[in-house]
């Protein structure tokens, strides 16, 4: 499983090339305060794919501080706790919360969150803890509590989540980098990435990207059949199973 | 090498796919058991989910009854008429198992259910091979001593005096439909719960509650089980979209070399020793899933998508 994660290097030099030069030829008068892009906005899920790195790159105007959130696509989730039942550990509540990224991910530079009031983090969702979920009405306080602390542990433990929020490194006073790591699990869909550029306690200007992750190829090919045309692929996939068990039968007779 | 599987959307080694499918073929060629039942769990220990382990199994399970089949059929092993009544009893059995399936899931039970078949199944199985090998090493020492008594074919019972009798020229039996229509509705659902062939609960239950010759009983199983499976493929895959096809072809081309070296492999090895060995990992397999059910997880929550639909 440890393979090399490989990175589209040549896609983030060329990029981060034109990105500079627009920078020097650029009207220097209409210069933005925040300005940000990707090294890629696709990410192909092959059948070889196994994890894959981004650069986002950018510039800011003045000195601040820069905070990228990334969320995959929003989706229910069921959250369950065990009981033990004779003996046995046995799901006994379970919960549903709505609109729930599928992958969150968020980097910033150093002490970029100091001094941001909490209505600020929460209003960008900075930090796993300030992740806008729809939460039943159903349960007390402390339960929703634990079964969204739960909801966020777990995905954590499966590398969808960012324990630690990741570094972004600056060039310079006006350039940054940060890469950001999709696990081999990652969730197909459209992805969001906000940049946020932070001055003096407020978030002075913010950007949105959009990245796309879609299976490309033959395993693509495979998905969809399966999801579009699920009776016509049960009848191929037996076809198959059973052209194999008279091809098999037929070459080993004659071994 | 790694490679994506579309459907059930994780990344594993292939060699690791195509050993496990070597293994088990190997394991089915020997004892000319199905594999299934070694299969299922094996693939949801490496990560596979457990109901695309299921519906992928079975399909893997129609390639390797239909190419186990043909033996059994040349030598005039298969009773179709038997086989034809348990087929509809499985066919029936199998379209409930495949509706418990998704209920469960939805309830957020399947793991659990799965995992308590596995457990109650593999225990029983594990422990009546163990004894069964222990006896025969017992009874060729016996044998060579010349104190070896004759076993009787089959004995009558309660179940041999029910209602719609039908005659069962190959398999030697006058017996009631009821008693094969019942086994194959009982296997059919277990089998598409478990993702398993059944024919290790099948085979038994010809030899011991229909009294069956076992002549006959491997041949008529799988001829049955094709049947089953193919069913239970087209529904998993109809229904639940759980049947990953470049996993079940990786594990068919593998059992498939695996089951014929099997095959040979197994007329030149000592058939008891090797099963008290099957027994042994069966025994610790069902040892293993019951812990798992037992020790306290380190997480008591889990999170899932919800079905859709």
């Amino acid at each position: 499983m440890a393979r090399a994660i490989h990175i589209n290097l040549l896609g983030a030099i060329a990029g981060g090339l034109c990105f500079v030069f627009t920078m020097i030829l650029g009207n220097p008068g209409r210069a933005e305060a925040l300005v940000a892009d990707l090294s890629d906005h696709l990410i192909a899920v092959t059948t070889d794919f196994t994890g894959t790195e981004l650069l986002l790159f950018g510039s800011i105007e003045e000195e601040g501080e820069v905070i990228v959130v990334v969320y995959g696509p929003r989706q229910p989730v069921t959250v369950r706790r065990k009981d033990r039942i004779a003996g046995i550990w046995i799901n006994t509540a379970s919960e549903i919360f709505g609109g729930v990224p599928a992958f969150y991910h968020v980097a910033m530079t150093e002490d970029a969150t100091e001094g941001l009031p909490l209505s600020v983090l929460q209003r960008h969702q900075i930090g796993p803890d300030n992740l806008k979920f729809d939460a039943p009405d159903t349960m007390s306080e402390a339960e929703r509590r634990d079964f969204r602390a739960a909801l966020i542990r777990n995905k954590q433990a499966t590398n969808l989540y960012s324990d630690e929020p990741g570094l972004i490194e600056m060039r310079g006073q006006r350039l940054f980098r940060a890469t950001v790591v999709f696990p081999v699990n990652v969730p197909i869909g459209t992805y969001v990435i906000e940049t946020l550029l932070v001055r003096d306690g407020r978030i002075e200007s913010a950007q949105t990207t959009p990245l796309f992750i879609s299976k490309i190829g033959a395993g693509a090919e495979i998905y969809r059949m399966a999801h579009t045309y699920p009776g016509p692929h049960g009848l191929i996939a037996i076809l198959i199973a059973v052209v194999a068990g008279f091809g098999a039968n037929w070459i080993f007779r004659r071994l | 090498m790694n490679i994506y599987l579309p459907i059930a959307e994780i990344s594993v080694n292939i060699f690791l796919i195509l050993g496990l499918g070597v293994a088990i073929g190997l394991l089915s060629g020997i004892f000319g058991v199905g594999g299934g039942f070694l299969m299922t769990p094996l693939l949801i220990f490496i990560g596979v989910p457990a109901a695309v382990a299921v519906g992928t199994g079975a399909n893997q399970i129609v390639a390797s009854s239909v190419s186990g089949v043909f033996a059994h059929w040349r030598r005039g092993n298969v009773d179709f008429k038997m086989g034809g009544i348990l087929l509809a009893g499985g066919l029936a059995g199998s379209t409930l198992g495949v509706w418990l399936f998704s209920l469960l899931k939805d309830m957020g039970q399947i793991d659990l259910v799965i995992r308590l078949c596995y457990v109650v199944f593999l225990g029983i199985i594990g422990s009546l091979m163990m004894v069964e090998s222990i006896r025969a090493l017992a009874r060729t020492r016996r044998v060579a001593k010349g104190t070896a008594s004759r076993r009787k074919l089959h004995e009558h019972n309660w179940l041999h005096g029910l209602p719609f009798k039908m005659r069962f020229r190959k398999s030697h039996l006058y017996i009631s439909a009821i008693l094969p229509i019942m086994v194959g509705f009982f296997v059919g659902m277990l089998s598409a719960i478990m993702g398993v062939g059944g024919g290790f609960i099948m085979v038994p239950a010809m030899i011991y509650l229909l009294g069956m010759p076992t002549i006959v009983v491997v041949g008529t199983s799988l001829f049955q089980i094709i049947f089953v499976m193919i069913h239970a493929t087209f529904f998993q895959s109809y229904l639940n979209q759980t049947v990953d096809v470049l996993l079940a072809v990786l594990l068919i081309v593998s059992g498939v070399i695996g089951a014929q070296l099997g095959t040979r492999v197994g007329s030149k090895m000592n058939g008891e020793q090797l099963r008290s060995l099957l027994a042994a990992m069966v025994l610790l397999m069902a040892l293993k899933l019951l812990l798992d059910l037992v020790i306290t997880p380190t997480d008591v929550y889990s999170i899932s998508l919800p079905v859709s639909q």
